[in-house]
């Protein structure tokens, strides 16, 4: 993990990191990533919902992957372009959420977090905590408990 | 806190926990010496030990315990509720004693004078012609002079005579020691990583094939697997353990409410892992306080309702492919069915259309919804569903499942399936559509490999795939469309790969695979929660190539497809009740003949299916036949007479054929449809001759023939000519019609002079009328009386006590033998297996009958 931009004075809380999915910029709070990965082996799961991308071994613990993509409704990676996974932990259980790519460990005020447009795609609101501006671009601020909220299990 | 008391804590335990069970039974059966002794000899031993602790509060409540049940066991007074409650009431105190023991190291301080001035009372009570009525004050300061030093000595060569006395109790073995739950723990997770790490070390030396490595590989691997067994073991836990404070509690329970309530619990010594056990001991208990409390009817509903008073709760856990199943079943009122849908659709969990066109088995699992047993009016109402949702989460954290089944007047059944252990099993890697899967070894039968120049073959009847194994018609199921991962029904797929032939409850069917791996030890993980909805894998893994894989579960897949209604959830629950019905689900084979409305026979009666050339079907006396093996195979049409409608257009006429011995009958049918794996519900009288009723098969209405009456259309004659025996008496106990309509004509056709009965009560009142048989067939599993019982009555004296006896049931495992066995009975068939049966009467009535 990148810990060199963790700036002094700034609560950890606040940090987040930041990854890209289908060119929105969206932010994972950094106390709940377990570890970010590069392309793994992932086995598909049948019959499992179409979010799933699969399962996969992280160090003898099996880690179920979650495609961003599919979650937020964005259209399907392009063939061959190699998905991050970044590991978090929920329910005691370790899922990985595939993002494009993955960017820099940021401070972000709680202040400066803006209410979700109404306007906001239902399946973003659902998964959104607030909007943040950062270098003049929107970074959603993503509730990864809502975002592993799935299947059967919702 | 000292060792010695952590000690006697430890085994204080264990002791307490087996006296809640012992005092319950022997309040039923007061004159129970070796129960009353044993009860006893624990109090004694507290009361000893206590004394050399130094323990004084502890020692005065035991010592007057014991006066009692000195009493008790001298037969100097007599055993009454009265005297167990305070008895009990006794064992209470001693418990709180010992748990403030166990936080502070030193006995609370508290009173116990009226307790121990109501025991006094209560063993001088009726002291009319014991010199010893010594004054109770003296006695601790006497007896603990004595005790400390025999009671060491005694209990370890006192403890081996009585274990087999004592059935129910949890006292530890002889020979053990006590090692600390998180040492066992720490060791399960090292043998897991070294089974892991022993798979991937095989897997390496496999791609080498080094001579060296492969001798010291293959002992360390025997080793693991060794060393992997005995940790298991170590972990393992009989049920009954979990059972052990229950017959207390439901006696409680019975006296607050006024009910009249019998526990019954079956199959205590049926192990699982501890770790396992813990998590369910708590829904367990919860849910029988439920059926004591809410699911039996008052004893005056009951007397109203034609019921005995006293109301049965059961408990029966056992093994089935890989799971432990628990049953937890009242013979109380059934859930509220109208109430449940009017609450849900009230809650919004669904809309009036929705729950209108649900059926009610659907309906009744809305009570373990969250939120939905909260609400105290649904409580007050329904009658149940005190805090399901919280038992079926518990239970889904261990990947367990819950269902319900419930019959409104019968009772209420829940069914608990949970995995054996969350550890290692065995499991056989097979390849589909690309993807492996892991099947365990346990459910699995046999390999089959079809196409290819091995000749099997797998056929279709219509859609359905089927593979004939040895003369039997073993349904397929495809695995790859299981999973969804064929998209178009693959003609070329079929040509070539292997059937998997796999056992569920009873019955068999084969999956149909590409490719067959080897088998490896794998560790189970359960799946996350956000997969717990798919029902075919019942968790996953990683191989010893550090891929990840999902394990299969067989029941979940033979749910799946099995025609229950699509998108449900599972149902393993036996029905609560008898009434028609067949509580393990039934291979069917659907067809057409005659009207619109589909038919249905047990796929097992069919010998075989053939499609017959129309030219080949001739005409002898008016009825048409074929030849077939050197012998006339008579033809009988199900629909209108004559062949089918198309059969002269297609130039062939399709035939079920239904073999007896060297001889077989034809029943000409329109079309095959299908082959489903059904739990039948009959309903509907039998006023239309030929069938015995309908069923909804798939969501249509089915008419389930009655292949009885078409074997005696065929002529009575022409089967009996088959077996020229003398005629021999036969009585069948069998509670379900659906069974009994099976089992009588097949013994009829056989020759057999057959009486058929609902159950042990009516057998028993033919025996005292003076009815003679040559031998009778039982069902294992009946309300009231079951077929344990029933056996050990007949065999207990009167006229039958010789006679043969063969066991019936739809569960084949080695347990339901030895029990049969051991109640009595000469021979154990299971269901539906019609050769065995005869084969097992022939042999049993050859044998000179037992005196």
């Amino acid at each position: 993990m990148r810990s060199q931009s963790i700036q002094t004075g700034t609560a950890e809380a606040d940090l987040v990191l930041t990854i890209t999915v289908g060119g929105q910029t969206c932010g994972v709070p950094v106390l709940t990533v377990r570890d970010v990965l590069g392309t793994q082996s992932i086995t598909p799961i049948p019959l499992a919902s179409a979010e799933i991308e699969g399962a996969m071994n992280l160090r003898g613990r099996i880690v179920t992957a979650v495609d961003l993509r599919r979650r937020l409704g964005l259209p399907a990676r392009e063939k061959g372009a190699q998905p991050m996974s970044v590991v978090v932990e929920h329910g005691g259980e370790l899922y990985a959420m595939l993002a494009d790519a993955v960017g820099d460990v940021v401070p972000l005020q709680a202040a400066d977090r803006a209410a979700n447009p109404p306007t906001l795609d239902p399946l973003w609101r659902d998964v959104s905590r607030g909007v943040h501006q950062r270098d003049g671009q929107l970074l959603i601020l993503l509730d990864v408990d809502r975002v592993l909220t799935i299947g059967g299990d919702r | 806190m000292d060792d010695l008391i952590a000690d006697f804590l430890t085994e204080t335990h264990e002791g307490l926990a087996a006296l809640d069970v012992a005092l319950v039974r022997l309040e039923k059966a007061p004159d129970d010496a070796p129960t009353v002794s044993e009860i006893f000899r624990v109090i004694h031993t507290i009361k000893g030990t206590c004394g050399f602790l130094g323990l004084s509060r502890l020692e005065k409540v035991a010592h007057a315990g014991e006066n009692v049940l000195g009493r008790y066991r001298d037969g100097t007074l007599k055993v009454t509720p009265d005297g167990i409650t305070l008895i009990l009431r006794a064992l209470d105190r001693i418990k709180a004693i010992i748990a403030g023991l166990e936080q502070t190291g030193t006995e609370p301080a508290g009173d116990d004078a009226a307790l121990i001035a109501a025991l006094d009372a209560a063993a001088e009570g009726s002291a009319d012609a014991t010199p010893a009525a010594e004054p109770t004050a003296e006695q601790p300061m006497e007896r603990p002079m004595e005790q400390p030093m025999e009671q060491p000595m005694e209990r370890p060569t006192e403890q081996p005579a009585e274990q087999p006395v004592q059935e129910a109790g949890g006292i530890a073995a002889p020979q053990s020691i006590r090692v600390s739950v998180e040492v066992l723990e720490d060791l399960m997770t090292l043998v897991s990583e070294l089974v892991l790490t022993r798979n991937q070390l095989m897997q390496v030396a496999r791609a080498r094939s080094d001579q060296a490595f492969s001798v010291p590989l293959q002992r360390l691997s025997h080793i693991t697997s060794d060393l992997q067994d005995g940790v298991m073991k170590t972990r393992m836990q009989p049920i009954g353990n979990a059972w052990a404070k229950l017959p207390r509690l439901v006696r409680e329970l019975a006296r607050e409410v006024s009910k009249k309530i019998d526990l019954e619990m079956r199959g205590e010594a049926t192990e699982l892992d501890r770790q396992v056990l813990e998590l369910i001991k708590d829904p367990l208990t919860h849910m029988v306080r439920n059926s004591a409390d809410h699911g039996l009817e008052s004893t005056e509903e009951r007397r109203r309702a034609g019921k005995s008073e006293t109301g049965r709760i059961m408990l029966n856990a056992y093994h089935e492919g890989g799971h432990i199943l628990i049953e937890i079943a009242d013979d109380g009122k059934g859930l509220n069915t109208a109430r449940i849908r009017e609450k849900a659709v009230t809650q919004g969990l669904a809309t009036e259309a929705e729950v209108a066109a649900m059926p009610d088995a659907e309906i009744h699992r809305f009570i373990f919804r969250a939120g939905f047993s909260t609400a105290a009016a649904v409580t007050a109402v329904s009658g149940r569903g005190v805090g399901m949702d919280v038992v079926k989460t518990n239970v889904e954290r261990i990947g367990g499942t819950i269902d319900v089944a419930s019959t409104t007047g019968r009772g209420t059944s829940f069914t608990i399936k949970i995995p054996l252990t969350l550890a290692i099993v065995s499991a056989l890697v097979v390849q589909v559509a690309g993807e492996r899967f892991a099947i365990p070894q346990i459910g699995v039968v046999e390999m089959v490999r079809v196409g290819g120049a091995s000749g099997a073959r797998i056929e279709r009847i219509k859609d359905a795939p089927v593979l004939r194994l040895r003369d039997r018609l073993l349904p397929l199921v495809s695995l790859a469309r299981v999973l969804g991962l064929e998209e178009e029904a693959r003609d070329a797929r079929d040509e070539s790969g292997f059937v998997v032939v796999t056992q569920v409850g009873a019955s068999l069917f084969g999956l149909i695979v590409d490719e067959l791996h080897d088998t490896e030890e794998i560790v189970v993980k359960p799946v996350p929660p956000i997969l717990r909805h798919i029902g075919v894998f019942s968790g996953n893994t990683i191989l010893g190539d550090g891929s990840v894989i999902m394990i299969l579960d067989p029941n979940g897949i033979a749910r799946a497809t099995g025609v229950t209604a699509p998108g449900t959830a599972t149902s393993t629950a036996e029905g609560a009740g008898g009434g028609m019905r067949s509580s393990e689900k039934t291979a069917m084979l659907l067809f057409r003949a005659g009207d619109a409305t589909p038919k249905a026979v047990p796929l097992g009666l069919v010998a075989r299916l053939d499609d017959l050339p129309v030219e080949q079907i001739e005409f002898s006396g008016g009825v048409p036949v074929v030849q077939y093996r050197g012998e006339l195979m008579p033809l009988l049409a199900i629909g209108q007479d004559g062949l089918s409608p198309d059969a002269a257009e297609r130039g062939r006429q399709t035939v079920l054929v239904f073999s007896e011995g060297s001889r077989s009958l034809g029943l000409m049918v329109d079309a095959i449809l299908d082959v489903v794996e059904e739990r039948l519900e009959i309903k509907g009288g039998q006023d239309r001759p030929g069938f015995l009723g309908s069923a909804v098969v798939g969501s249509k209405v089915t008419d389930v023939l009655d292949t009885a009456w078409w074997l005696r259309r065929s002529g009575t004659d022409w089967f009996g000519a088959a077996d020229a025996a003398p005629s021999r008496r036969l009585l069948v106990v069998e509670d379900s019609p659906f069974y009994r309509e099976l089992v009588v004509p097949t013994l009829s056709a056989a020759g057999y002079d057959v009486v058929a009965v609902a159950g042990p009560a009516e057998a028993l009142r033919l025996r005292d009328r003076g009815a003679v048989f040559d031998a009778i067939v039982s069902d294992i599993e009946m309300p009231g009386m079951d077929g344990f019982a029933f056996a050990r009555t007949v065999r207990d004296g009167g006229p039958w006590a010789g006679l043969p006896l063969v066991a019936l049931s739809g569960r084949g495992d080695a347990s339901a033998l030895h029990s049969a066995r051991e109640a009595g009975f000469t021979d154990f068939v299971t269901k539906h297996d019609r050769e065995s049966l005869l084969e097992s009467l022939r042999t049993c009535l050859a044998l000179p009958v037992a005196a």
